[in-house]
């Protein structure tokens, strides 16, 4: 650990001492805005997608009073809207950000490295190895469950739900157009529900684990974690070299 | 006078007045939703085009699309087969039978080649070469790709033809299959259904027949003008799923006033087909009308996405049966109960570890 010394300009009653820390600028600002955005919109979506699936208990007085089921599709579908959106947008950044916005889009699967870091981190997570390694982007294990639970995932209910939706917006409506062919993978739409609300569990387990992996890592490893995603400045908290 | 006498030279011999006539036609454009120029063209082509001669064969199959068929009210059924149409062979209503029924495939196939409708209701069953439908002393497959081959068009009857149905449900032991899976190289109209509604039958016979070609299909191959909305869209109980009005037992407060039957596991929502609209026996009444939910007989492997009283499908790739959220709470809570467990055994580690090192 770094010895604590005195930094110009920081002025404090106690004549207590700050620690210098490196720092990256790892998570750009567009990149940060989606996984808000994401984290925000996924909630919704869970929500109101599961009071589709299951209704709320039914409302009594006149259908003209009321329109509950109505408000909590169009919920949905906004969310959805908009998450799609916002996806559309990280796409782009993916050419467009650096090297670390492009990291959850794929898996280095030849390499030999990659492996070793992802048996490595999964050691460190089953106790059996004495410290974890510094990284500036995600770490290899993290990088393996966002690409395969999330990222892809992701991908797999955006356009799901544009052909569910296109089943209300009508034959000759683009979204049909556009994600119709679903329907020619799985001809009944009954399945694509089941399919969509089994990938919505899917994004609920992997949200259990990131949000315990963040905190967890936040508190155990050599970096910052959830600070990062609202500054995007990595801070690393030894000069330990590996 | 020509080989195959048309429509109107038939209803003319019936004793039907030219004005009765145009009146049907202008009616009939008028129920497939065309302008009323179509009224006209409708007439020319039933006065000259000769009647298209139709083979209806059966294969694996419960004869409820013929039961359906024969009574359709607009247009009669006894108008489309003994007028409209030259429905040559249907070995389930022809007189002729035996030897003699199946001459008429030969003849039919011979004198019309590539000018027939092949109707067909039921599916080929594949397993051990087919013997599981004998049909004529051969099996099904066999008479229904020889009968193929010179035909102009494929009508798939019913969900058998169209989907599988029943005798294509988990485990299909018969190897049941879908006509749009055996044949090929043939234009194929999907009209699926359990069976399908009995104007929606006969307005795809008059459709074929009228202009001598297939209606504009859907990516399915399901006629757009009666398959192209689900029961939902158009369901005078909509209303009240928008509301949130649903019927949650059978016999409460929700289900006498006539509310959504969305929780009691209505298919509507995932069921392409003209129920709602057309509606059954002469315009009468349609499954949800009649207080029971839509079990989405139109649609594919409709037996496989059940139960028909709930509105999550059971899963039985897992061994048990399951639905996606038994599935997906089973799974989560398994993750969360190991994620507290891991934060837990972290927690213990970080005191002991400090402790060791104090000491040291």
């Amino acid at each position: 650990m770094v010895d604590g010394i005195q930094v110009a300009g920081v002025s404090d009653a106690h004549g207590a001492r700050a620690v210098e820390r490196q720092t990256v600028y790892v998570y750009e600002a567009p990149v940060r805005v989606w996984h808000w955005v994401n984290a925000l919109c996924i909630t919704v979506l869970f929500v109101t997608g599961y009071f589709i699936a299951s209704p709320l208990p039914s409302v009594p007085g006149e259908a003209s009073n009321s329109f509950l089921m109505g408000n909590i599709r169009f919920a949905h579908f906004a969310a959805g809207q908009v998450l799609a959106a916002f996806y559309l947008l990280r796409i782009y950044w993916i050419f467009a950000g650096n090297a670390h916005g492009r990291q959850i889009f794929y898996l280095p699967f030849w390499s030999r490295d990659y492996w070793a870091g992802v048996a490595h981190e999964a050691a460190w997570y089953l106790f059996l190895a004495k410290a974890p390694k510094k990284y500036v982007g995600h770490n290899p294990l993290a990088q393996l469950i966002m690409f395969s639970t999330f990222t892809v995932p992701l991908i797999f209910m955006i356009v799901t739900g544009f052909a569910l939706y296109s089943e209300g917006e009508g034959i000759d409506s683009w979204q049909h157009k556009a994600f119709g062919w679903v329907f020619l993978i799985w001809p009944n739409s009954q399945e694509v529900h089941t399919l969509h609300h089994l990938g919505m569990w899917v994004l609920v387990t992997f949200a259990i684990i990131h949000i315990y992996a963040a905190v967890r890592e936040d508190i155990m490893s050599r970096q910052s974690i959830i600070s990062s995603m609202i500054s995007g400045e990595r801070i690393f908290k030894d000069e330990a070299a590996d | 006078m020509p080989a195959i006498e048309s429509f109107y030279d038939v209803i003319r011999r019936q004793g039907i007045t030219r004005r009765s006539f145009t009146k049907f036609c202008s009616l009939t454009a008028a129920s497939l939703g065309f302008g009323p120029v179509a009224a006209s063209k409708m007439a020319y082509a039933l006065e000259t085009n000769p009647r298209v001669p139709v083979i209806w064969m059966h294969g694996l199959e419960c004869t409820c699309c013929s039961e359906s068929f024969i009574r359709s009210a607009h247009p009669l059924a006894k108008d489309v087969v003994l007028s409209m149409i030259s429905l040559d062979y249907d070995d389930t209503i022809m007189a002729a039978a035996g030897h003699q029924a199946e001459a008429i495939l030969e003849e039919t196939k011979e004198k019309y080649k590539g000018k027939y409708i092949l109707a067909v209701e039921g599916n080929p069953p594949l397993n051990e070469g087919g013997m599981f439908c004998i049909d004529g002393g051969k099996p099904f497959v066999e008479k229904l790709k020889w009968m193929a081959e010179d035909a102009m068009a494929i009508i798939a009857w019913g969900a058998c033809a169209s989907w599988g149905c029943v005798q294509a449900a988990a485990p299909n032991p018969t190897k049941a299959t879908p006509i749009d899976k055996v044949i090929k190289d043939k234009p194929i109209i999907k009209v699926p259904g359990c069976p399908p509604i009995a104007e929606v039958m006969t307005g795809v016979v008059t459709y074929i027949t009228t202009f001598g070609r297939l209606p504009e299909l859907d990516r399915q191959g399901r006629p757009k003008m009666f398959y192209s909305q689900r029961i939902h869209d158009k369901c005078y109980r909509r209303p009240h799923f928008d509301a949130g009005q649903f019927v949650e037992e059978w016999d409460d407060e929700s289900a006498r006033k006539g509310h959504c039957l969305y929780k009691m596991g209505c298919k509507g929502p995932t069921t392409y087909n003209a129920c709602s609209t057309v509606r059954w026996n002469g315009g009468v009444s349609f499954p949800i009308q009649s207080g029971h939910g839509c079990i989405g007989c139109s649609e594919e492997g409709f037996w496989d996405k059940g139960p028909f009283y709930k509105r999550l499908s059971n899963i039985r790739q897992f061994g048990v049966e399951k639905n996606a959220d038994e599935i997906g709470m089973a799974a989560a809570g398994v993750v969360g109960a190991a994620v507290a467990t891991h934060a837990a055994v972290t927690a213990v580690k970080r005191v002991v570890t400090k402790r060791e090192t104090e000491k040291l």
